[in-house]
């Protein structure tokens, strides 16, 4: 029972981020109609936004203190992080502890303006033309990116802890009488994700903006013909949708050290993601992340793998293969939509 | 010529020469000039040339003729190579079963991938065939390690039986490939003056089955079938309107395609026996995708032009330092030496995937018919401003 609700947990982990990935990938193509391979990238973008944040923090200069000598008996070089100096150790050091999740502060406007100009600069161009194309163009953008990313940061995985208050593990099977450690980084990040998600489904629901977005995705020339500029919305929606790739990847460094191919490896992944729950669907996109995500740790359990081996490897293939085939606008795509 | 017309014979017989002459046209800088780097006449690279080549104008065929975009092809890349290393393994040296069980298991596993994807078109068959390819490299990465011997890669040993062949040479090493004897890595050196170049068997036998390739893609585009898939690219819903099933035509544009990226996998096997699951990883398709496209999709010899192209730039322009660049601008004064080195430096050495990635953009941007269509802008501006300045008063305005 334990291994099983553990299980379920890391699943909701995993799905967490496909869910995010998912859900701004699928915004984009249901408001734009466009296929973004460069989503990966920007989900790349998001977590080097916190070592960028990290790095900041930690600038420091150096100081000789004449109390502490090395064992030649020259006096030491201490170095103090600008920040220190400024708010004292104690509320300095917190801030440099906490950079991750001020990192959000810092990424949500660096990936509303990437996501922006990528959209003013780029896809706006690619509406009319085939999905080839534009798969071809976000392609190269995402290349581009990768190699940008590589070129300030190197090619190794950069060290991003969680806050020391975060770090450590919990019980989480306290309140129903069992034992289930579970790092507390990875709780924080579920609830962030649901967060996120409750956050996007509102605006989109119970807000006018999100109100004309949806009309839009319905039919845009309609909404356009009644004088709504919908191409201005659907760019400000591009920009959420880059923020909530970008975010995910933000929160997600502490889990893993973020380099510069993150991006690729999750790309394939998410658009799995997308194509189960079904193009342009959102609650789809978040409920295949979940699941897809839950199946994987399913999968990867011993007891599992010692019946079909390697299946954790492939599980989530296998299914979307099984899905597209059988059912191929998804979860909950709408009929008609991309059943060609 | 070869049942083909003179427009296509003159574009094989130029292709037939750029290949056969390599050795000549890759290695116009005496060895020991400075321009020496520049060099690509050395065997490991113009194998690398013809092979990526024959890979293209097979993934030219799905995606240049049918305009189904995948982004599974490696897989069918590294299937050819493992198939080609367990014959080593079991059979012998000889690389011609190798070539022949490559081609024939990736068929089949085109066939198999292809049955299943071609259901879908557009995002979505691209978006499946990734997720073959994902899948396959997974199994090769980690399932199926008995047979793709996991991470390390498949390699050949002195236990292997070779029931053919000799499991080691008298010297107690692994036997080489070879073509009934003559070795793949036999090389034969011919010094002109400053000049060396270089003629390898490998090489040759790759550049013969290029062309053997290159003139089967001739016949596939102008042949009846050809016309067909074509028609698929242009509107294949209207194909099936008038009652015609596209399924067969796009299903053999698959299976012939991933047949041509075997042979290249068979062949990558063949002068290097190794094989390893990286080579079936989906941003290795993304490669092929990129030296189609920048050479130009849907022609003919512009995937050729493509590889060669990236195979070109991924080993001469990534050796190029900032101390090259140093030298190159030493003709400018200091600070204007140091900017133009600041400027380039994120672009060369190991910064050249940036370049391409760019090159990548610009030309879906602005050149869609890739490289080709570049080329004939310039002869069509050209000719244009020959035919202004030499004859203005003969231009016609055409009547409305």
């Amino acid at each position: 029972m334990d291994a099983i609700l553990l299980q379920i947990l890391n699943g909701l982990d995993k799905g967490s981020a496909y869910a995010l990935i998912a859900l701004g990938l699928t915004l984009i193509f249901g408001t734009l109609g466009v296929v973004n391979f460069a989503h990966g990238a920007l989900f790349m973008i998001g977590a080097f936004c916190a070592v960028t944040l990290q790095r900041i923090l930690n600038l420091s200069f150096e100081t000789v203190d004449e109390t502490q000598t090395d064992f030649l008996g020259n006096p030491l070089k201490v170095k103090t992080p600008y920040v220190e100096a400024w708010f004292g150790p104690e509320f300095g050091g917190s801030i440099i502890d906490w950079a991750v999740p001020l990192a959000i502060l810092f990424a949500i406007p660096v990936m509303i303006g990437v996501g922006y100009v990528m959209e003013r600069g780029l896809i706006k161009h690619f509406y009319k033309r085939p999905h080839a194309d534009q798969i071809l163009v976000t392609f190269g953008l995402a290349i581009v990116l990768q190699e940008v990313i590589k070129y300030f940061y190197g090619a190794n995985p950069i060290q991003t802890p969680a806050p020391d208050a975060l770090n450590g593990v919990m019980n989480l099977g306290a309140i129903i009488g069992m034992d289930i450690i579970y790092p507390v980084w990875r709780v924080v990040y579920f609830f962030f994700a649901v967060l996120i998600v409750g956050g996007i489904f509102s605006f989109l629901q119970f807000t006018t903006f999100g109100m004309v977005v949806r009309a839009g995705m319905a039919d845009r020339e309609t909404v356009g013909l009644l004088g709504i500029n919908i191409d201005r919305r659907f760019t400000i929606m591009f920009g959420i949708a880059a923020a909530v790739a970008g975010l995910a990847g933000v929160m997600y460094t502490p889990i893993n050290s973020p380099n510069y191919h993150m991006g690729m490896d999750f790309l394939v992944l998410s658009f799995v993601v997308v194509v189960v729950g079904g193009m342009g669907s959102l609650p789809g996109a978040v409920l295949a992340g979940f699941l897809l995500g839950i199946l994987e740790s399913f999968a990867s359990m011993n007891e599992i793998k010692s019946l079909i081996p390697g299946i954790d490897q492939i599980i989530i293939y296998v299914v979307a293969i099984i899905i597209l085939l059988t059912r191929p606008r998804g979860l909950m795509g709408r009929k008609g939509v991309m059943e060609d | 010529m070869f049942g083909l017309d003179k427009k296509d014979t003159s574009m094989l017989i130029i292709v037939a020469f750029l290949t056969l002459f390599a050795p000549f046209i890759l290695n116009p800088f005496p060895t020991d000039s400075a321009m020496a780097q520049f060099n690509a006449g050395y065997p490991d690279l113009m194998q690398r040339f013809v092979i990526f080549g024959i890979f293209a104008i097979g993934f030219n065929i799905l995606f240049g003729l049918t305009g189904y975009l995948s982004f599974g092809h490696a897989a069918f890349l590294g299937a050819g190579s493992y198939s080609a290393v367990w014959m080593f393994k079991l059979v012998g040296m000889n690389v011609i079963p190798a070539i022949v069980l490559s081609v024939i298991v990736a068929g089949l596993f085109a066939l198999l991938i292809g049955f299943v994807s071609l259901r879908r078109s557009g995002i979505y068959f691209s978006i499946l065939t990734l997720a073959f390819a994902q899948m396959s490299f997974n199994l090769a990465y980690s399932v199926l390690t008995p047979i793709t011997n996991g991470e390390t890669g498949l390699q050949l040993t002195l236990e292997d039986p070779r029931i053919l062949g000799v499991s080691a040479t008298a010297d107690g090493s692994i036997p080489v490939t070879s073509l009934f004897g003559l070795e793949m890595r036999s090389t034969f050196e011919l010094a002109v003056g400053p000049w060396a170049f270089q003629f390898n068997a490998g090489y040759y036998l790759c550049a013969l089955i290029l062309l053997a390739a290159f003139y089967l893609s001739i016949r596939i585009f102008r042949s009846p079938f050809g016309m067909m898939l074509r028609a698929v690219k242009s509107n294949q819903q209207r194909m099936n309107y008038t009652g015609l099933n596209t399924r067969p035509y796009t299903l053999a544009a698959f299976v012939i395609s991933g047949m041509y990226a075997g042979l290249a996998g068979g062949l990558m096997a063949s002068m290097d026996p190794l094989a390893g699951a990286e080579r079936m990883q989906w941003t290795a398709s993304g490669e092929v995708v990129l030296m189609t496209i920048l050479g130009g999709a849907g022609t003919l010899i512009g995937p050729v032009l493509g590889a060669g192209f990236i195979k070109y730039f991924e080993n001469i322009f990534s050796k190029i330092n900032d101390n090259v660049l140093h030298s190159w601008f030493s003709f400018m004064p200091d600070g204007m030496e140091d900017a133009a080195v600041f400027l380039l430096h994120p672009f060369i050495g190991k910064g050249w995937h940036l370049t391409l990635g760019i090159l990548f953009m610009l030309v879906v941007i602005f050149l869609p018919g890739g490289l080709v269509e570049g080329g004939q802008r310039i002869k069509g501006w050209l000719s244009r401003r020959k035919s202004k300045d030499s004859d203005t008063s003969s231009e016609t305005n055409p009547a409305e």
